[in-house]
């Protein structure tokens, strides 16, 4: 167990090297640090001098990958590649391109985050379950197909209109939680209520309907007939078996996400004005901000790679036929 | 000639597009086991009738894709033909009505008044500030007031009539020739359908043509009127730009898998039937892509685009191809994003293919590996691909509305209804709200996303050999 | 006479809505007494499962009972409500199903399978249903049991996991328990056991079995009385003994004739012609009326009746109506058994016929484990096997699943890389040519498949999948002339000549396997693998392919190597056969010498363990104990020693060399000495 964890562990090395390359080459090579800076500081006619200072202020004056000027290690060390993207890898974000510094924001703003993105999980977790089971239980009638119409009219409305349509009926038409805003600590419930809400809504359509799905594929498999023939009550089937069975894949599929909460749900906490990771993202790519962008997908790579090492691990904790070698 | 024919890039593409599904259905006509899913999807009665709605979609996305360049009058000093810079399009011709009709600002739906007051000079030299006439819609009432129910009820009853009609010819023209084909009277193959007796549930399908004629045809006895669905905050006509979003929404939904598909199909069949080090160099390519979370990777990717183009702000003739390019850049990158999830599911089918009988015994025969692949591994997955490829429609079109709203989608001057939306909840804070751009959004939007929902739904349960009873 | 246990009259079951639904039984009637075993026989698709499945009322989603009655005792099972019906199901009502792997829940321990029966029907305390649990699971012979409870299918073997099923059926008490196919999917030794266990369960418990089952020589040793069903129809009941004495209707005659045998070896097999009529239709006459050698007009148009012959027997034929006068017609006795057959010719040594000839093959799977994925050990799927093929010869490669002979026939045509050994085909080394370099000697090797709906891509036209090797080794590349061979070799396989342009889906199993054959001698092979050809079709069905594939190596002259684990193929058709066990051959020689006078302990239980038709020809069943090890660590010394009923010390520690005995035979055993 613990020899594959680490061998997963060194697997994703390769990976997070690759996504550092492929972000540094977006970066810095498709577009020059000039590029950048003449971006940033706006008009047509900029002055190489304002582009240097602009460079100079945010560490972007270095040579890219090979510095002629300094001398030995430093000679690979002072360069924007390592700076910038090698740093990364220890967790070093550097100053955003405004200068506050990014890693002391992300350890701030992930508890928003997360504060939305575990309720949604496990509210919605349950709903879904409960409601695909009551599909399943009545399967093959009027209460089957109705439901399997409306899961799909559902999943066919964009999550902007939940969002807009939630704030819309609840906040505005009924005053039933504010629009928009956030407070620290318990009194920031009645600011998640709202999102919370249509976080779990948006989700059930497809959530739903997947979930049904397995169901489905479970009770037509022949261990669902032999509990039948021992005399087992269709609900007992349901709870006992077929759900048992079907978790095994919708456990799994949470786990692969659960580190991925961290990052914050870009629209929602935009539209809600909630300082999470998802807002600051967000702030970061309308104000061109590529220092935060670069460290985002950084932290989304090893975060994504973190949720595979787990999902593997969980089937061993949950599927009794899968052993880790 | 009055116009030049112009093709943008992503009309380029959507005409490979076209081409291509034309010359698979000429291939899939002659090849029963290629025909007989589709001929499942026809005989579902959703699947006809999200069919002709998909279709309607195509049609007016297939017109504002032709486009064109008008001829300037009057011609130069020289006598040479000019032709304007601006590039329309058919629908931006057939429309030209809706498209030129602006009014000041917001309006709603069917208004003859302004959504804001306005001080106006009054003729005798007083200052009032009222909502003042718009400038085209419902201008032809003398008292709107009185007049504008009755007008709007006549004209619509007007294009039901004329939509009825249409759909009556129509329809006539289909039934002789299905009379024709089948050698029947023409009495009894409308009884059949009436009956619904037909192996291809036409009732379904034109009943589902009658009610969008008839919609159609109100709608547009109505639009050239008023603005039926009111203006936006420059007063354009936000019937027309929902319209043109069409074309958006349906190019990112199409040519985004496209551009992927080669690469996700070959990438993903190699790395199952060769295995060894072509399938770990593949599997680490798609690992190391699928780790960057998708929007970031397009918001990165979009925002050097965005560098690129203001750097070289020179190199694009006109806004339209800039936005065009950066339409056909976004496709690309959605499909860098999301061509990973096709290629492990045809790794995965690929592997268990490559051990399978038929391939095995092609071995024992001697067949090279490229013919294996082309000949039995191949056509054995296509049915995934296509799974895949409409189960994939709805999500890129709903993922066009997030990008718009991030900043990271098309282009802000394109018509999308991520633009749309993304405009219109500024305004959501007025009082009274401005809310018919997103009904006009969401209206299209869930048109059309539920309308390939189903019609994907339908076409996997055609296609997936485990849904239909292990196909033996 | 009693009571019958179980009584059914006038069953009729339909699947499927809309305007045709598919009648699965029609009019069905039975009775079971207490005790005894009773057999429903019948091949694929004749509504024997449904049978059972509409007897404990768990017919799937589209299928309904639309006429007659179940007596369980004194209970109308098909009036009850649904909760009184699943008190009865597991409970008086047990079943058993084919599929022991899929048929127990993966994410439940056994024991909490078996522990949720108990509950349902005795409602016992915690503890007594555990103790109820050990005692069931010790009841059905599973060892340690109290240490099995805990464990989870996936660690136990199929054989293992048939006896769970049992348990679990066992749980309720029951009065009749219907056990579906249950050894199909389990070796002969295996199925040998869990037979056995049935019987001994029988006998002490008093219930009734019903027995279904498509295999006459499962029947022949376990069942008290049969039924034959064919198209949703009884059409024979019999006691046993008398059923094989004299099968009564022309199907079940026709089913008899057709097994293979070494008797048989001579001559060819009966075949039934064409296939079971689709049941979606009102039926006119008899269903078996296009495919009945007896058949009169009379058969065509009126349907037979149900016709009573002496004591408990009846028949549903036109031949036994009394009014027509002709009983007798068909009862004389099976054809007088073929003075002993001819002995089968010996076996030329002559260089020149040999073709092949593989020395200690052997193909080693790695397993990867530990941090860099280092190579800890290997799967032995084939451990050192010599074998020699013959031009007009059959080697038959016998074993049990698992025992690597799929693997082997692969490896020596280079589909799988073998690990060490030669292959020299005509002197020339076969080992580790390229996929290029290999091409030559394509055309002289090919392989025919198990799984007739697998081994053709159904994505291609008939005539195209059997032009495939005449394309691609270049034999004729132009279109036209390729198409007139294909048309020939379909007329050499007895199709017609049209279904060059069909699909494949189209046809039945049977045909696709000619299909398939047509596609190895495209290339005009001189040897061909043919692995299990038959053991996915039904009797009748294997009876023609047997008959094809004798008719051409007689006309051709091929060498097979014929991979099966059904000994009576063997017997009909084999000139040779090899014995193998745990990747290795144990034993090898000529077909008679092997058959009749089996000399390693293993292929005497092997043997043993094949339940036959012929009561004269039963013998005393070696039990063989336990499973076949994993061929990843194979047992020290012999490998069959754990299991050997005759082990001596030595067997542990070496494995055995090679003793020859005569020219033809060669044995690896301890105890079989030389001379």
């Amino acid at each position: 167990m613990t020899a594959y964890i680490l061998r997963r562990m060194l697997y994703a090395i390769p990976i997070l090297i690759g996504v550092n390359l492929i972000t540094f080459a977006l970066f810095f090579v498709v577009n020059s640090p000039d590029d950048m800076a003449r971006m940033h500081l706006g008009e047509k006619r900029v002055t190489e001098e304002a582009i240097l200072g602009w460079k100079r202020e945010h560490g972007y004056d270095r040579p890219l990958l090979y510095n002629e000027e300094a001398r030995g290690l430093a000679s690979l060390t002072d360069t924007i590649f390592f700076e910038k993207s090698v740093k990364l890898f220890a967790f070093q974000f550097g100053p955003s391109d405004d200068g506050r510094d990014i890693g002391y924001d992300i350890s701030q703003r992930m508890w928003p985050s997360l504060a939305i993105a575990i309720p949604v999980l496990l509210v919605g977790l349950a709903f879904n379950i409960s409601y695909a089971l009551f599909i399943v239980f009545f399967r093959a009638t009027y209460v089957d197909i109705g439901s399997v119409v409306l899961l799909v009219a559902m999943m066919s409305i964009s999550g902007l209109f939940y969002i807009i349509g939630g704030q819309f009926i609840l906040s505005k038409l009924f005053h039933l939680a504010p629009i928009s805003g956030y407070d620290q600590g318990l009194n920031a419930w009645k600011f998640l209520t709202l999102p919370v809400i249509v976080g779990v809504i948006g989700g059930i359509g497809s959530g739903t309907r997947w979930y049904r799905t397995l169901f489905l594929e479970e009770i037509a498999k022949d261990y669902v007939r032999t509990a039948r023939a021992k005399g087992l009550s269709e609900r007992l089937v349901l709870f006992r078996h077929v759900l048992g069975n079907a978790l095994i894949p919708i456990l799994t599929g949470v786990v692969v996400v659960l580190p991925l909460l961290f990052m914050g749900s870009l629209i929602t906490e935009s539209f809600f004005g909630i300082p999470g990771l998802g807002s600051y993202t967000i702030d970061a790519i309308s104000n061109q901000d590529f220092a935060i962008v670069r460290s985002m997908v950084f932290l989304g790579a090893v975060l994504y790679i973190l949720g595979l090492i787990l999902t593997d691990i969980s089937y061993t904790l949950v599927d009794p036929r899968v052993r880790l070698q | 000639m009055p116009l030049i024919p112009v093709v943008l890039w992503t009309d380029a593409l959507v005409f490979i597009l076209i081409a291509l599904v034309a010359g698979f259905a000429a291939h899939a006509a002659r090849h029963e086991h290629l025909r007989d899913p589709w001929r499942r999807v026809l005989r579902s009665r959703v699947g006809v009738a999200t069919l002709v709605v998909l279709v309607a979609f195509g049609l007016v996305g297939l017109l504002d894709t032709l486009h064109v360049r008008l001829k300037q009058d009057p011609p130069s000093a020289t006598g040479e033909v000019r032709y304007s810079p601006e590039v329309l399009s058919l629908l931006d011709l057939a429309l030209s009505g809706l498209r030129e009709r602006q009014e000041k600002t917001y309006s709603a739906p069917f208004a003859t008044h302004l959504f804001v007051k306005e001080s106006m000079n009054q003729p005798d030299g007083r200052v009032l500030r009222d909502y003042p006439r718009l400038e085209h819609g419902g201008a032809h009432l003398e008292d709107p007031a009185r007049q504008r129910a009755w007008d709007i009820a006549w004209r619509s009853l007007l294009g039901l009539v004329k939509g009825l009609i249409a759909w009556s010819l129509l329809t006539a023209g289909i039934l002789w020739l299905m009379a024709r084909r089948q050698g029947r009277a023409l009495s009894e193959v409308r009884d059949a359908i009436l009956a619904g007796r037909t192996p291809i549930p036409w009732r379904t399908a034109l009943g589902t043509l009658g009610v969008l004629l008839a919609l159609g045809f109100v709608a547009g006895e109505l639009a050239f009127k008023y603005h039926i669905l009111g203006t936006d905050k420059v007063g354009e006509d936000v019937f027309f730009q929902t319209l043109k979003s069409i074309r958006t929404g349906l190019l990112i939904g199409t040519l985004t898998t496209l551009v992927m598909l080669p690469a996700a199909v070959l990438l993903g069949i190699a790395a199952g039937y060769f295995r060894g080090w072509v399938d770990d160099v593949i599997q680490y390519l798609y690992t190391t892509l699928n780790s960057i979370p998708g929007v970031l990777l397009i918001a990165a990717a979009i925002l050097m685009l965005q560098v690129y183009m203001s750097n070289h702000a020179d190199a694009f003739a006109s806004l339209v191809e800039r936005a065009d390019l950066r339409l056909l850049f976004l496709c690309l990158i959605l499909g860098v994003t999301s061509w990973t999830g096709l290629c492990r599911l045809l790794r995965g089918e690929a592997l268990k293919l490559r051990e399978i009988d038929y391939v095995q015994a092609a071995q024992a025969l001697g067949v090279g590996h490229f013919t294996v692949i082309a000949r039995h591994i191949l056509p054995n997955v296509m049915h995934i691909v296509l799974i895949t490829l409409a189960l994939d429609f709805s999500g890129l079109v709903l993922a066009e509305a997030v990008l718009s709203y991030v900043n990271i989608g098309v282009d802000p001057t394109m018509n999308s209804w991520g633009n749309m939306i993304n405009s219109a909840r500024l305004e959501l804070a007025r009082e009274p709200v401005v809310w018919w751009s997103l009904a006009a959004a969401f209206l299209f939007m869930f048109t059309l996303v539920l309308a390939a929902n189903l019609f994907a739904d339908v076409v996997r349960d055609a296609f997936d050999p485990r849904l239909r009873g292990g196909g033996r | 006479m009693t009571e019958p246990l179980l009584q059914v009259e006038g069953l009729t079951t339909l699947i499927g809505n809309g305007a045709q639904p598919v009648r699965v039984v029609d009019d069905l009637d039975l009775s079971l007494h207490s005790g005894e075993t009773f057999a429903l026989l019948g091949e694929s698709g004749c509504g024997k499962s449904m049978t059972a499945l509409t007897l404990m009322r768990l017919l799937p989603p589209s299928g309904r009972i639309t006429a007659g009655s179940v007596r369980l005792g004194d209970t109308e099972l098909l009036s009850l409500t649904e909760a009184r019906m699943r008190r009865v199901r597991g409970g008086r009502l047990a079943m058993i199903f084919q599929e022991p792997q899929t048929s127990l829940n993966p994410v439940l321990t056994i024991g909490e399978q078996i522990a949720e029966a108990v509950r349902i029907h005795q409602g016992r305390s915690r503890d007594q249903v555990t103790a109820r649990v050990v005692e069931l699971l010790r009841a059905v012979g599973i060892p340690d049991p109290v240490q099995r409870v805990g464990e989870y299918p996936h660690q136990l073997s199929g054989g293992m996991k048939q006896r769970v099923m049992i348990a679990m059926a066992l749980a309720g008490d029951p009065r009749l328990l219907i056990a579906d196919e249950p050894t199909t999917a389990l070796d002969v030794t295996i199925q040998a056991q869990v037979l056995r266990l049935l019987k001994d369960l029988q006998r002490e418990t008093g219930m009734a079995v019903l027995l279904i089952t498509h295999d006459l020589g499962v029947v022949a040793e376990s069942a008290d009385r049969l039924a034959v069903m064919y198209a949703g129809q009884i059409v024979e009941t019999a006691a046993v003994a008398d059923f094989f004495a004299r099968p009564a209707h022309p199907y079940s005659r026709k089913l008899m004739e057709s097994l293979p045998s070494a008797e048989k070896r001579a001559g060819r097999l009966a075949v039934i012609p064409g296939r079971v009529p689709p049941l979606d239709r009102v039926f006119q006459g008899c269903r078996f009326a296009d495919r009945c050698q007896s058949v009169m007009d009379v058969c065509r148009d009126t349907e037979p009746l149900w016709w009573p012959v002496e004591g408990e027997r009846g028949v549903r034929c036109h031949l036994w109506d009394p009014a027509l006068g002709l009983a007798g017609e068909s009862t004389k006795p099976l054809g007088e058994k073929p003075a002993s057959a001819a002995p089968s010719p010996r076996i030329r040594e002559d260089a020149d016929s040999l073709l092949l000839r593989a020395q200690d093959l052997k193909v080693h799977f790695p397993i990867q484990r530990g941090l860099l994925r280092r190579v800890v050990g290997h799967v032995r799927a084939v451990d050192g096997v010599s074998l020699d093929l013959r031009a007009g010869r059959t080697l038959a490669l016998v074993g049990e699943s698992g025992c690597g002979k799929t693997t082997a026939g692969k490896g020596l045509l280079q589909l799988i890389a073998p690990t060490d050994g030669s292959v020299r085909y005509l002197g020339e080394e076969l080992m580790g040519l390229s996929h290029r370099r290999m091409r030559p000697f394509r055309k002289d090797l090919q392989i025919i498949f198990q799984d007739p709906f697998a081994s053709m891509n159904p994505r291609m036209l008939v005539g195209d999948v059997i032009g495939e090797g005449l394309q691609a080794l270049r034999i004729e590349p132009r279109h036209a002339p390729r198409m007139r061979r294909v048309a020939d070799l379909l007329e050499l396989v007895g199709m017609d000549p049209e279904a060059a342009d069909r699909y494949p889906h189209e046809f039945s199993g049977g045909q696709r396997q000619r299909l398939c054959i047509a596609r190895a001698l495209a290339v005009e092979p001189r040897i061909i693998v043919c692995d299990e050809p038959t053991s996915a079709l039904d009797v009748s069905v294997q009876a023609q392919i047997l008959n094809l594939l004798k008719d051409l190596q007689e006309r051709l002259g091929l060498a097979y190597l014929f991979i099966t684990h059904d000994i009576s193929v063997v017997a009909y058709l084999a000139h040779e056969v090899a014995v193998m066990y745990l990747g290795r051959v144990v034993e090898r020689g000529r077909v008679d010498e092997v058959l009749d006078d089996p000399r390693h302990p293993y292929t005497r239980a092997l043997l043993s363990a094949v339940p036959v038709v012929d009561i004269d020809q039963r013998r005393r069943v070696i039990r063989l104990e336990g499973d076949m090890p994993s061929p990843s660590h194979p047992p020290a010394g012999c490998h069959f020693h754990p299991r050997c009923p005759d082990v001596i010390e030595v067997c542990r520690h070496a494995y055995p060399q090679e003793t020859r005995l005569g020219e033809t035979r060669q044995v690896h055993c301890h105890r079989v000495t030389g001379g």
